[in-house]
């Protein structure tokens, strides 16, 4: 079957992602212990926060994802709601 | 000088385009950007072929650094494009696109007002026919409506350099800006609403990414390259330094990218995408340092480059499988895993991966924004690069080629599609990686700007990855708005559905009156017919139906008579 051998994708695996993802986490943590090796140039005082850009990054991505997916109860319609 | 006029080799493209088939017209098409780009080497700054119209000066070709970078930008870009629709069989667009490209060059090229405003048309005239050319009927509603947009723009634009030739005499094209006293500061202003409408400014952007993603999967890589940086080329030249860009650039900045995370059609993505760069840029013109301005135009450049690559690649998905909608597709990195690849390349490059382009150039508009005290739009910024990340660099591979397996087993597009893909790629590698020779060396001010420094590559990967993690985490807790089929509500909400509502509701209520009122009138009438007539006896009630009709002859004779006997007799009374 056709079905079966096109499961066979790298990305069809849970271990695979599994790994990966690790792999992502390690990066993440590496990136903020680094933080507080290098010395990082300030140019704003905000910046003085430990993993500033970390944290920032997180909590903006989330923000956004939390407000669209409340935007949809106000501006969501029909896929042809301009055509009727 | 053995230069032509910047934007004729693009032009003859088109003509050739027109008259030509098969091997010969693809050579000359290819050709043209070539030897247009080469032609403005041959450019040295100044100003030729000036002429005087009805006693201004016109400059119909000023070449200086700014409008230099715009134009080797503007060719490389339709070369790409062009590479990118060389399979594709339809006159139209072949001719609309290189047409639409020479407008492009023709505007930046323009050193007075007057040739900009008809290069300014020729860019509506011809791009409408990119997004009609995918014959369908949203395609064909959406063209009209993207087509009344330009050409407002192109009216405030005429009337604003009207008022300006009245007031100073003059129709040379240099700084405008807003300060100016009685009917020029109305001009200044219509000149600026003229450039916002392209320029896609909040509440007039819905022209965009209401058409674009309508267009041929060929014709939006035009469309995304041209109409809106010609508008940024325009304000980086008449109005850099007024601050109220700043604030107009920051809203565009941030609020496409909610838009952008629930939106289905990837391609819609990428317009609210392309708004939000284009926030990046405004915001740098409104900061109006050096260093800003440089960073605007270099974000110009390297965003038609990463756009283009990124809408090439949703544009190969949607020419190969027919859909375009993140709903219905998913798994494609099995069958298109250049394509893939490809799309990875560009969405690193409009997130700022370091050593991809965007790095180089939004990193110059950020630094410039807190070296001058802007703290909150800096904060903004950062959260709208953030943002950026989410929903072009993340959920447009995501969706597309990984997440759930949609079952669309298809294969890569054709080879010419790949070539141009991979050219946009390479490029985008090279701008990020080897900015101080490239994208830097067009730079039009002076500058000694290097991004590539510890902390800056160390805070952009932080950011970076943590908005990753961000997905990643909603996405594990389910947490994260799954793609569905949908229509959401944008100001076009207005004009498409509020106004012929309420055109409709006044409409009906009128012709509503209107008909009571005359069924009043039948009514009224029949009434009268029935006061009058005898239905019992078959027979009318007045006194004359009565009687025969020689009767009433009769008495009427005798009536005729009198009158007459008395007119007769009157004027000797007198």
């Amino acid at each position: 079957m056709t079905e079966q051998h096109d499961s066979d994708g790298f990305f069809d695996k849970p271990e695979n992602i599994k790994k990966m993802l690790r792999v992502f986490y390690v990066v993440c943590g590496l990136l903020v212990v680094t933080d507080f090796i290098v010395h990082r140039h300030i140019y704003h005082d905000w910046e003085n926060i430990p993993a500033f850009y970390a944290i920032y990054g997180f909590v903006g991505c989330t923000v956004l994802v939390i407000v669209a997916k409340a935007m949809r109860k106000v501006i969501m319609r029909g896929e042809d709601y301009y055509d009727e | 000088m053995n230069s032509v006029i910047p934007f004729l080799p693009l032009m003859f493209g088109a003509l050739a385009a027109i008259f030509l088939r098969g091997w010969l017209r693809n050579i000359l098409m290819l050709a043209a950007p070539i030897v247009g780009a080469l032609n403005l080497m041959g450019l040295e700054h100044g100003v030729f072929w000036s002429l005087e119209f009805m006693g201004y000066a016109l400059e119909p070709v000023r070449v200086d650094k700014l409008s230099l970078m715009f134009g080797y930008l503007f060719h490389l870009a339709s070369f790409i494009a062009i590479v990118y629709a060389l399979h594709v069989k339809d006159t139209m667009q072949h001719v609309a696109g290189l047409a639409y490209a020479a407008s492009a060059v023709g505007a930046v090229f323009a050193g007075d007002l007057l040739t900009l405003f008809v290069f300014w048309e020729l860019l509506a005239l011809t791009s409408v026919f990119l997004i009609w050319a995918r014959r369908t009927d949203r395609a064909y509603s959406s063209g009209f409506r993207y087509l009344i947009f330009q050409i407002l723009s192109g009216v405030l634009l005429l009337a604003g350099l009207l008022i300006f030739a009245q007031v100073n005499n003059s129709l040379l094209f240099n700084h405008i800006g807003l300060q100016h006293d009685g009917i020029a500061q109305v001009g200044a202003w219509l000149i600026f609403f003229a450039f916002g409408i392209k320029c896609a400014f909040p509440f007039m952007h819905s022209w965009l990414t209401d058409s674009y993603p309508e267009s041929t999967p060929s014709g939006t890589i035009f469309l995304a390259s041209f109409t809106t940086k010609v508008a940024v080329y325009a304000f980086a030249r008449g109005y850099p330094g007024e601050e109220i860009l700043v604030w107009i650039g920051v809203t565009m900045a941030c609020f496409p990218i909610f838009f952008a995370v629930i939106e289905n059609d990837l391609r819609r993505v990428l317009a609210y995408s392309l708004i939000n760069q284009i926030g990046f840029m405004i915001v740098g013109i409104g900061i109006g340092t050096a260093l800003a301005l440089n960073g605007a135009v270099a974000h110009a450049f390297n965003d038609v480059i990463f756009k283009g690559l990124l809408m090439m690649t949703m544009g190969a998905v949607l020419h190969m499988t027919g859909k375009i909608n993140g709903s219905e597709l998913g798994g494609l990195y099995k069958s298109m895993p250049k394509t893939t690849i490809l799309c990875i390349v560009g969405a690193a490059s409009i997130s700022a991966f370091p050593l991809f382009s965007g790095f180089v150039s939004k990193s110059m508009i950020m630094a410039a924004a807190v070296k001058e005290g802007y703290d909150y739009v800096w904060l903004l910024l950062l959260f709208a690069a953030a943002g950026v990340f989410h929903h072009a660099g993340i959920k447009i591979p995501y969706f597309a080629f990984f997440a759930h397996d949609s079952g669309i087993r298809t294969t890569e597009p054709p080879k010419n599609m790949l070539i141009a893909m991979t050219l946009g790629a390479v490029t985008c590698v090279i701008l990020g990686t080897f900015p101080a020779q490239t994208v830097y060396a067009l730079l039009p001010w002076e500058h000694d700007y290097n991004p590539y420094d510890m902390t800056h590559v160390l805070t952009q990967l932080q950011l970076l990855f943590f908005s990753a993690l961000a997905f990643v985490w909603l996405n594990l807790r389910n947490m994260y708005p799954p793609e569905l089929p949908s229509t959401n509500l944008d100001t076009d909400w207005f004009y498409r559905k509020l106004a012929p509502n309420v055109i409709k509701r006044v409409a009906s209520t009128v012709y509503g009156t209107y008909e009571r009122f005359e069924k009043s009138v039948v009514i009224s009438i029949k009434g009268i017919i029935q006061n009058t007539y005898d239905s019992e006896l078959g027979k009318p009630k007045g006194y004359f139906a009565r009687l025969w009709p020689i009767e009433t002859m009769v008495v009427w004779v005798a009536v005729l008579l009198t009158v007459y006997l008395m007119i007769y007799y009157i004027p000797d009374l007198l």
